[in-house]
C-alpha cells in the first residue's frame, strides 16, 4: 500500500487516463497540497513510476498598489473626480486625496489633458478640460486581476502596478515501471536483528592510522589513504600510543611479508601509523577487537556494529561525508565462504531481500572479497546492496590469532538500502540540519522484513 | 562466459594492473575461454658484453633513487597499439604510480639513441633539452615555470619543487631521454615507424618500479617480432652493483588442496582446481607433494599478477573460476551469546523517554564550522577543547562537535514554519580531547532537549531534566547534597543571564539548561524564544 495519498492519486488516476496535463489543477481536484505533490512527482519519476515533463507558465500579477487602485480608482481619475466643475485650488484639491495618489494622479491626468494648471491669483488651480474620463488602467488591472491577457502590460509595470510570475508544474504520464502502486515496506535495521552478536564499541570517531589502515593491511600508499579521501586532523594530529609489539610484526608484514605471504615490499613508515584522522570504517573496530580477542584463549565469537564513519569526499545527492555503517564478523576455526554466503543470505532476508548474489570484488583486508547484489522487482534489476569478504591472513597472523581461525565479515551503509526503500533521492532530506521535521513526524513505524 | 568473470574485469582496477589495458583484457578472455594458453614470457638471451647498459649516478638518491628499463624488439606499431600503449601508461601513472610520485614511466624510440645510457640528477639549469610538442630547446629551470600553466603538467611539478638537482636520462651522447616525472624529449619520440622502444621506469619506490616495468612489458611484448620476449638492460647502481631487468621470472607457490577446498567450502580434486587455475592465468600442476595425505597445487605465479601475495590469492582464484554463485550455502556451526554494549540499551532506553514526553528525535552531523560551533553560540574558550580537522573543503568540515547545541538550533533554525511548540532532541556522539586515551580523543554521549513556541518553555525543559533523572533513578536533593541531584544557578554566556541552572548529580555537574541568549537565537535566524537542555548521560549510565 501506498504511503502517501498524493501518490496514491496520482498512480491511481494515471490507471484509466493518459495523462495528469496540471499538477497544479490535479492538486486542487484530489484535494491535496500542490507542494506536497511536486515531491512526490519527483520521487516517482525518479523510479520510472512516471513520467514528468516541466511546464512553466509565466504570468501577470497585481502589486499592493496595483490591487488598491483596482479596488478603487486610478490615481489619475480620481484627482480628477475631485476637482469640482468650477475647479479648485492646489492646496485644497491636496487636501482631498491621499498623499501619493495626489502627487502620481495629478501628473497623469495633466499628461492626458484631462486637467488644467493655471495660476489664479497667484496660487495654481486645477480646472477640467473634459467632462467625463474613462479609467482605462483600472480596467486593465481588473483584467490582470481576472487573469486575462492584456495590451502594453510594460506601461503597467514601469508604474510598478503589476509585477511577473513564474508557475511551475509537471504535465505527467506513465512511465516505463509504472504501477498501480508502489510496494514501500519499512524498513528498520535495530539490534535485535542481530541475536547471538556481541555489539562492539565503536564510540570513538577518531582513529589513528594504525587501526583504520595499517593493521588491516593496507598499505601506506594506498589512495584511501589520500587527504582526498580521509578527513586527517589537525589537533590531535597523532596518536599517543600504540602497542609496540605488534606494531613490529605489522611493520614487518608490509615490508617482507611472512606467514607464507610475500608483503608488500616497501618501507614502512612508523610516521604514517601515527597519523590520526576520523575513521573512514567501522572495520577499525573491527580490527581492535580481533586483536583483543587474539591477545586471550581464542573463543568462536560473532561481532557487530551500526556506528558513524566519515569521508572527506564531495557532498553531492548521493554522497554524504558522515553516514552509518552496519558492520558483521564472525571469528571461528573451519569457516567457509559458503558459510559466509549462508549468514548473507540469511540477515538480508531479515531485511526483506530474499534473492542474492554474489560477485568477485577487491578490499586490501578480505580474499575472497564479494559484493552483495539484491534483486528489487520494483526496478527490475540487481541493486549493490554490500561487501563481504574472509579476512585476509596478513591481518590475522600478526595479531597471533590461531592459523585455522577464519573470519568472514560484511558490511553495508544504512542509508543507501534506506534510500532505496524509501524512495528517496537526495540523502540530506534523511538526516542532518535540513531535513523535514514534518516528515519526521509523520512517517509510519518501522516493521522489519517485509517482501521488497 | 561467467558472470563472475565479467565482474572481476569491472573490479581490476585496483589491483589487477594486467587488466588495464586492451592487450590485457582479451588475453585473459581469450584464456578464459581456453583458446589460448598462458603465455610464457622470456627475457632475450643476449651476452653480458653487448647487453644495453644504464650507469646510475649518485646524486639520483637524493630525489628519486631507483630506475628499471627494458627494450621491445620489433614491435609492429598501428595506431589503435600507439593508443593503447599510451593509454596503458596513462592509467598505470594514475593508479600504481600514485600520480607519478612513486614511478614514472618514460617510452623511446631506441633507433633514435645510442647507448650506454646514463641516469643523473643535475641542477636544473643544467639540463637543456627540446621536450615534447616543443621545437626550441628549454632548462628544466624554464620549463618549471612555464609549465605551472600547463593543466596537464603543472599537477607534478610539486615533485620536484625545492629539490637542488632534477633527475634526468642521457644517451652516450647527451642526449636527454627524458626528465622525470614530467616529460620525455622530443628526439626520441616514438611514431608509428619505430620498430624498437627502449623503456625506462624512474621511482621512488623499487618492488612498484619493477611491477610497472613488468606491466608494460608483458603487455606488449606480443607485438614483437618474437611475440612475448622482452630484452634485458642491466642498471649499474652508483656502488658498482648491477641487476638485470626486467626480472620475468614465475614465483613458484605450493597451495595445499585441502586449504582451497576448506575455505571456500567445496570439495574439489587436483585436476579439478588445476584446470581452474590456468583459465584464470596461474599455471598449476600437481604439485611436489602428490602422494602424501595432503595433496598440494604447484602455481606458476606469472609476472602479471602481482596481486598474487598468498595461498588466499590463489584459492580465490579457484572460487571465482568456480562461481561464487555455484557454492552451496551452509550455516556456521558456532554457538554464541549476544549482547548490547550498556551504554547503547541504556541511550535506547533514554531516547524512548524523551520521545513519550512528546519530543521528535533528529540526528545532525557531527562535523561543522568553527562559527557555528563556537561563535555563534558564545563559547569561543571551548575552542580548544575540540578535535580540529587538518584537510577540510570547506568550512563545514573544520571541527568535530564538543556539543550537541549548535546542531540542534541550526535544526530548528531551518524549520522556521514548523507549527508551536518545537520539541526536539537528540542523543549522541560529541567528541572531547583526552589525553588519557591512546588516539588523544575520546567520544562523549550527550543528550540534547529543545523546546521553542510563543513563550520560551523553561519550565517544560526543567520539567524534562526532572523527568529524565526519575527515570534513570536519581532523587532529586538539597543543594549540597550529593547522593542525588540538585539544580544550582549557572552563568553561561549561552543562556540567558539569570534563566538557567547546572545540573549537579552525586558530586558532579553533568549538564545544563536554560532559555537560549536573544543574541544566539538571532545568529541561528530563530524568531521565537527558545529552552535547551544538554547532559552528559555517560556520567548517568
Amino acid at each position: 500500500m501506498a504511503e502517501s495519498p498524493a501518490e496514491d492519486a496520482v498512480l491511481k488516476y494515471l490507471l484509466n487516463h493518459e495523462e495528469i496535463p496540471n499538477s497544479e489543477e490535479f492538486a486542487i481536484s484530489q484535494n491535496i497540497d500542490h507542494n506536497e505533490l511536486l515531491n512526490v512527482i519527483k520521487s516517482l519519476n525518479g523510479f520510472g513510476f512516471i513520467e514528468a515533463k516541466d511546464i512553466k507558465k509565466e504570468f501577470w500579477v497585481l502589486t499592493e498598489e496595483g490591487d488598491k487602485y483596482a479596488t478603487t480608482a486610478s490615481p489619475e481619475v480620481q484627482v480628477f473626480e475631485a476637482v469640482p466643475v468650477e475647479g479648485i485650488r492646489q492646496d485644497q484639491l491636496e487636501g482631498k486625496l491621499d498623499k501619493q495618489v495626489f502627487s502620481i494622479g495629478k501628473n497623469f491626468a495633466l499628461k492626458n489633458r484631462w486637467l488644467s494648471l493655471s495660476k489664479e491669483g497667484g496660487v495654481p488651480f486645477y480646472k477640467r478640460t473634459v467632462e467625463r474620463v474613462e479609467d482605462a488602467i483600472k480596467a486593465q488591472l481588473l483584467a490582470v486581476k481576472d487573469g486575462k491577457d492584456i495590451q502594453n502590460p510594460d506601461a503597467l509595470k514601469k508604474r510598478t502596478l503589476i509585477k511577473r510570475q513564474t508557475w511551475k508544474g509537471f504535465a505527467i504520464r506513465k512511465g516505463a515501471n509504472y504501477a498501480p502502486q508502489r510496494s514501500k515496506p519499512a524498513t528498520d535495521l535495530t539490534r535485535d536483528l542481530l541475536q547471538n552478536y556481541e555489539e562492539m564499541p565503536t564510540n570513538n570517531f577518531v582513529e589513528s592510522s594504525f587501526w583504520n589502515f595499517d593493521t588491516l593491511f593496507q598499505p601506506q600508499q594506498h589512495p584511501a589513504r589520500d587527504s582526498h579521501d580521509t578527513f586527517f586532523l589537525k589537533v590531535p594530529e597523532v596518536t599517543q600510543s600504540l602497542p609496540e609489539n605488534y606494531l613490529e610484526h605489522v611493520k614487518t608484514i608490509h615490508e617482507v611479508g611472512g606467514h607464507e605471504s610475500i608483503g608488500y615490499g616497501y618501507d614502512w613508515k612508523r610516521e604514517e601509523a601515527e597519523k590520526n584522522l576520523l575513521r573512514t570504517h567501522t572495520t577499525a573496530v573491527s580490527s581492535r577487537m580481533l586483536y583483543a580477542l587474539a591477545q586471550g584463549k581464542f573463543s568462536p565469537k560473532k561481532y557487530f556494529s551500526i556506528d558513524r564513519v566519515f569521508r572527506n569526499e564531495a557532498v553531492d545527492r548521493t554522497h554524504l561525508a558522515e553516514f552509518h555503517q552496519i558492520e558483521g564478523l564472525i571469528c571461528d576455526r573451519g569457516l567457509t565462504l559458503g558459510d559466509l554466503m549462508g549468514v548473507l543470505n540469511e540477515f538480508f532476508q531479515r531485511l526483506g531481500m530474499k534473492k542474492l548474489r554474489f560477485k568477485p570484488a577487491y578490499n586490501p583486508y578480505t580474499e575472497p572479497s564479494m559484493e552483495i547484489f539484491s534483486y528489487f522487482d520494483m526496478f527490475n534489476k540487481w541493486v549493490e546492496v554490500g561487501n563481504s569478504g574472509m579476512i585476509r591472513p596478513e591481518v590475522l597472523r600478526p595479531m597471533g590469532m590461531p592459523k585455522d581461525v577464519s573470519v568472514i565479515a560484511w558490511g553495508l551503509s544504512l542509508e543507501r538500502p534506506t534510500m532505496i526503500l524509501y524512495g528517496i533521492d537526495n540523502i540530506r532530506d534523511l538526516f542532518g540540519h535540513k531535513v523535514d521535521l514534518k516528515m519526521i513526524e509523520s512517517n509510519p513505524i518501522c516493521r522489519l522484513g517485509r517482501q521488497v | 562466459m561467467s558472470f563472475q568473470f565479467i565482474k572481476l574485469l569491472y573490479v581490476s582496477l585496483n589491483y589487477r594492473y594486467d587488466l588495464l589495458c586492451l592487450e590485457g583484457l582479451a588475453r585473459a578472455l581469450r584464456i578464459f575461454k581456453c583458446i589460448e594458453p598462458v603465455p610464457e614470457f622470456q627475457v632475450s638471451k643476449v651476452p653480458p658484453a653487448s647487453m644495453i647498459k644504464i650507469q646510475v649516478k649518485p646524486k639520483t638518491s637524493m630525489i628519486r633513487p631507483f630506475v628499471v628499463c627494458a627494450v621491445l624488439r620489433g614491435v609492429a606499431l598501428d595506431q589503435a597499439r600507439y593508443n593503447s600503449f599510451i593509454d596503458l601508461q596513462d592509467k598505470l601513472h594514475q593508479n600504481l604510480c600514485r600520480r607519478r610520485t612513486l614511478v614514472a614511466i618514460g617510452t623511446h624510440d631506441l633507433d633514435t639513441l645510442e647507448g650506454p645510457f646514463t641516469y643523473e640528477a643535475l641542477p636544473p639549469s643544467e639540463i637543456k633539452f627540446v621536450p615534447l610538442k616543443e621545437t626550441k630547446e628549454f632548462t628544466a629551470e624554464d620549463l618549471m615555470e612555464k609549465y605551472k600553466a600547463d593543466l596537464k603538467l603543472k599537477k607534478f611539478l610539486h615533485i620536484l619543487e625545492g629539490s637542488p638537482v632534477h633527475p634526468v636520462i642521457f644517451d652516450s651522447k647527451r642526449r636527454v631521454l627524458s626528465w622525470p616525472p614530467i616529460i620525455n624529449g622530443a628526439h626520441s619520440a616514438i611514431t608509428l615507424d619505430t620498430r624498437n622502444i627502449f623503456i625506462e621506469c624512474t621511482a621512488t619506490d623499487l618492488t612498484k618500479a619493477k611491477i610497472v616495468l613488468n606491466t608494460m612489458v608483458t603487455m606488449f611484448s606480443e607485438y614483437c617480432t618474437n611475440k612475448f620476449e622482452v630484452e634485458p638492460v642491466e642498471v649499474i647502481s652508483a656502488n658498482g652493483l648491477s641487476a638485470v631487468y626486467p626480472d620475468l621470472t614465475c614465483r613458484k607457490m605450493e597451495v595445499s588442496l585441502s586449504y582451497i577446498s576448506s575455505a571456500l567450502g567445496v570439495t574439489l580434486g587436483v585436476s579439478e582446481v588445476t584446470g581452474l587455475l590456468n583459465r584464470m592465468q596461474l599455471p598449476a600442476t600437481k604439485g611436489d607433494n602428490i602422494e602424501g595425505s595432503d595433496p598440494t597445487i604447484s602455481v606458476q605465479v606469472p609476472p602479471t599478477r602481482s596481486d598474487v601475495l598468498h595461498p588466499c590469492d590463489v584459492m580465490e582464484d579457484v572460487g571465482i573460476g568456480y562461481g561464487f554463485n555455484n557454492i552451496k550455502q551452509t550455516t556456521p556451526k558456532c554457538v554464541t551469546q549476544g549482547r548490547l554494549l550498556p551504554l547503547n540499551e541504556f541511550s535506547d532506553s533514554l531516547r524512548a523517554e524523551v520521545a513519550m514526553a512528546g519530543f521528535t528525535e533528529v540526528v545532525t552531523w557531527i562535523l561543522g564550522s568553527f562559527e557555528e560551533n563556537f561563535d555563534m553560540v558564545k563559547r569561543n574558550s571551548e575552542k580548544q577543547k575540540a578535535v580540529v580537522v587538518g584537510n577540510p573543503r570547506t568550512s563545514e568540515f573544520e571541527v568535530v562537535r564538543t556539543s550537541l547545541l549548535p546542531g540542534m538550533l541550526k535544526t530548528l533554525g531551518h524549520n522556521k514554519d514548523h507549527p508551536r511548540p518545537v520539541k526536539l532532541f537528540e542523543l549522541s556522539d560529541v567528541v572531547i580531547l583526552d589525553p588519557k586515551k591512546d588516539v588523544g580523543a575520546r567520544n562523549e554521549r550527550h543528550l540534547t532537549a529543545l523546546y521553542c513556541n510563543a513563550n520560551s518553555g523553561f519550565e517544560v525543559i526543567h520539567g524534562l531534566v526532572d523527568r529524565i533523572m526519575q527515570v534513570v533513578g536519581v532523587k532529586a536533593v538539597s543543594v549540597g547534597d550529593n547522593t542525588g541531584y540538585f539544580i544550582q544557578p549557572s552563568e553561561e554566556p549561552v543562556f540567558f543571564p539569570g534563566r538557567q541552572a547546572n545540573i549537579i548529580c552525586k558530586g558532579s555537574q553533568i549538564g545544563t539548561f536554560g532559555i537560549v541568549h536573544p543574541e544566539v537565537l538571532q545568529n541561528f535566524l530563530i524568531p521565537d524564544p527558545c529552552s535547551i537542555l544538554e547532559i552528559n548521560i555517560e556520567s548517568l549510565h
